[in-house]
């Protein structure tokens, strides 16, 4: 494991740029914190029967079998702390992706990596009449590795990197094919149809929290892993030849990265069919405030992705009441936009 | 015809007159010939399937025998329209494919991968679910409209001093993201029986074609090759850059524009009929293009290659039908076109980067 001190300024005429970079770090820590705090107050406040955040709060502190408490603890709570696990591995498996392929563009959903996790979550459903989430994760992991696997050689067939584009276009060739075996799935038995079709689209509401349960070690040891992989995928960011003599072990990091992704993004596609773009557009975001450490990069998507995934799911509670627009159709709408300015940016690097 | 004095490194046949001058590959015409000849041929094969199950010769009898009977209702009214969208659609999508491959000089450049596909569908699904309405003529024009609306924003986005291949793309993508899940979220609201059929339209299924929306769609599909038929030559100078084609007597803005409604309404007639029919348009002008071994993709070989992949996968999607259960034939497309846009990448990288190690 690399040390956790702070990396020291390599060029001795730099000084300056350290101190406003650890700046910049606490800044942006304290701006996540009060995000994150804030979208998870709004997240158990609004609803159906919205609650003032005041009363929402004290709720949260004593539970008095009121109707608010009742709402805030049965309903809120178990959907929040979902939206939190999510967010954190779609984020994450987004963030690892990105510094695994040095591609700015990835993200699991543009990758096909859950459209691999849906469609053995399909076969399950729909061959094996799995119901339960203890069955099915496990068909998640293998269609997420696959597809991982897949997009991977596809971008490793030439001798040096694939270019970004080039691997999205053969994420989202395998993405449509994919969800093509799963449509015509679906639409050959109509009860798999009605069970997947709220499923399929990225939704964190009505989701028991015996199933959050049941993903959250996997997710856990992703994140786990994630951490641990950070020092090593910095020095892959210098190229394979120069991080292999640096003393890294490539091959065993992209192994451990893609067993990471796959359980990050299966487990948490398992849940909720799929959550695209916070994985795209928070390592983006989370690096204006820690430069391109994959350490820092990767401990502030883990904090920075449930702070999105709260605030798409409060919007998508709030503009069409009663109704409720999945949080996954919201970061769609919210993702493809930052999607197409980074492609529109001159040089589409920013790694 | 005469043979040409000049040698152009292939075999072809020229034609010279007051009306219409021009020279053409042997080998183009030979497979493109071939090809609509299979096209068709699979398309009568095409014919004989179904719940009803017929031999060729009672097909043929069928029809060409002037009697009136049940088999005419199933063959003539039934399964010929069926038959018929197969080849057309697939020529047309060829059609569209070549336009846009040519003009964003970029084999991925399809319509499908460009995202207007997706924008002609939320249309269609804006106007039966909203609208509640399945008439052609309203679909065919929100589709239209959807298509058009969602290439202009794409060709806006993607512009940035000029437009570049893969940035078009990418944003088309982005843009189709987008439009997915509005789909999805519209067709999650719906009520089951809507969902159900709005969901085997928007696979892009042409089982359901009668002859109802078949005529109108064969009027545009025939203005629509007129106009490529009279645009092809001017796609051809565009190629060599805008300079070159000015020098050579075309407008280009003009001509481009001419191209991307044509290009757009290949798409949307097809998606008004029968819903997205993804990956024909892609593959047809490229494979077609090895076939024909031209330097660039051409018209009319795209359409006949479109032609025969469409009339094929229809045939596929019919057999699995009688083994197994009904299937879209845009499953079917978008099964084997994913596949095939994954090797071309696949070859694509090899070919930019040398071979894997």
């Amino acid at each position: 494991m690399p040390p956790t001190s702070p990396p020291q300024p390599l060029v001795k005429g730099a000084p300056v740029a350290v101190p406003s970079l650890y700046g910049r770090r606490a800044a942006g820590l304290l701006v996540i914190l009060a995000a994150l705090g804030i979208t998870g107050l709004l997240s158990v406040s609004f609803g159906a029967n919205p609650l003032p955040p005041v009363r929402a709060w004290e709720v949260l502190w004593s539970r008095d079998g009121s109707e608010a408490s009742h709402i805030v603890w049965t309903v809120r709570m178990p959907r929040t702390l979902l939206g939190v696990l999510v967010g954190a591995a779609f984020g994450v498996s987004g963030a690892l992706l990105q510094a695994l392929t040095r591609n700015p563009l990835a993200d699991t959903e543009i990758l096909g990596v859950n459209a691999g996790a849906g469609f053995a979550v399909t076969i399950g459903v729909g061959f094996f009449g799995l119901t339960s989430i203890h069955g099915y994760l496990w068909f998640a992991f293998v269609g997420g590795a696959a597809a991982m696997v897949l997009v991977y050689l596809i971008g490793s067939a030439g001798r040096a990197a694939a270019s970004p584009a080039v691997l999205v276009l053969a994420g989202v060739a395998l993405t449509v094919m994919l969800n093509g075996f799963s449509t015509f799935l679906t639409l050959i038995d109509e009860e798999t149809f009605r069970a997947l079709r709220s499923w399929k689209i990225g939704a964190i509401a009505g989701i028991g929290l015996d199933e959050t349960v049941a993903v959250l070690p996997f997710l856990l040891l992703g994140l786990l892993i994630a951490v641990l992989l950070a020092g090593p995928l910095n020095s892959i960011a210098l190229g394979d030849d120069l991080a292999a003599s640096l003393g890294t072990k490539v091959g065993r990091t992209r192994v451990l990265g893609i067993l990471a992704v796959t359980l990050l993004a299966g487990g948490a596609t398992a849940l909720t069919g799929g959550i695209g773009f916070v994985g795209l557009m928070v390592p983006h975001i989370v690096r204006w405030f820690t430069g391109p450490d994959q350490r820092w990069i990767i401990l502030y998507s883990a904090l920075a992705a449930p702070a999105l995934v709260l605030a798409a799911d409060v919007i998508g509670r709030v503009i069409v009441r009663p109704g409720e627009i999945e949080v996954g159709i919201v970061t769609a709408v919210v993702g493809a936009p930052v999607l197409i300015a980074l492609v529109r940016r001159r040089t589409a690097s920013g790694l | 015809m005469n043979k040409s004095s000049i040698a152009f490194g292939y075999r072809s046949r020229t034609v010279r007159n007051r009306l219409f001058s021009g020279r053409a590959s042997v080998r183009l015409l030979t497979v493109s010939a071939v090809l609509f000849l299979v096209a068709v041929g699979l398309a009568a094969v095409a014919l004989t399937h179904g719940d009803y199950p017929l031999t060729l010769q009672q097909v043929f009898a069928t029809l060409f025998g002037g009697e009136r009977g049940f088999e005419w209702t199933i063959v003539a009214g039934w399964r010929l329209p069926i038959a018929i969208a197969a080849v057309v659609f697939g020529a047309l999508l060829g059609i569209g494919g070549a336009i846009f491959q040519s003009l964003t000089r970029n084999p991925l450049g399809a319509p499908d991968v460009i995202g207007f596909d997706a924008g002609a569908y939320t249309a269609v699904v804006v106007t039966i679910l909203v609208i509640d309405t399945r008439s052609y003529w309203y679909m065919a024009s929100a589709a239209l409209i959807g298509g058009m609306g969602t290439a202009f924003v794409v060709y806006v986005l993607s512009y940035r001093r000029g437009i570049q291949g893969f940035r078009m793309i990418i944003v088309g993508i982005g843009v189709a993201a987008m439009l997915a899940s509005v789909n999805t979220y519209l067709v999650s609201r719906a009520e089951l029986d809507d969902a159900l059929s709005v969901g085997y339209w928007g696979a892009g299924s042409i089982a359901r074609v009668t002859w109802a929306p078949m005529i109108p769609a064969l009027v545009i599909a025939a203005a629509i090759v007129v106009s490529a038929v009279l645009l092809a030559p001017a796609m051809r100078r565009l190629e060599l850059g805008d300079d070159a084609a000015v020098t050579l007597g075309t407008r280009p803005g003009a001509a481009r524009l001419g191209l991307i409604v044509t290009g757009v309404a290949t798409v949307a007639v097809v998606t008004a009929a029968a819903g997205p029919i993804s990956f024909i348009a892609l593959a047809a002008p490229q494979v077609a293009r090895r076939l024909t071994r031209s330097p660039g993709v051409s018209l009319l070989a795209s359409a006949a290659m479109g032609a025969a992949l469409l009339s094929g996968a229809h045939l596929l999607s019919l057999l699995i039908a009688q083994a197994y259960r009904p299937v879209p034939v845009g499953l079917i497309t978008v099964c084997l076109g994913g596949g095939y846009l994954i090797w071309l990448l696949i070859r694509e990288t090899q070919q930019r980067y040398g071979l894997a190690r």
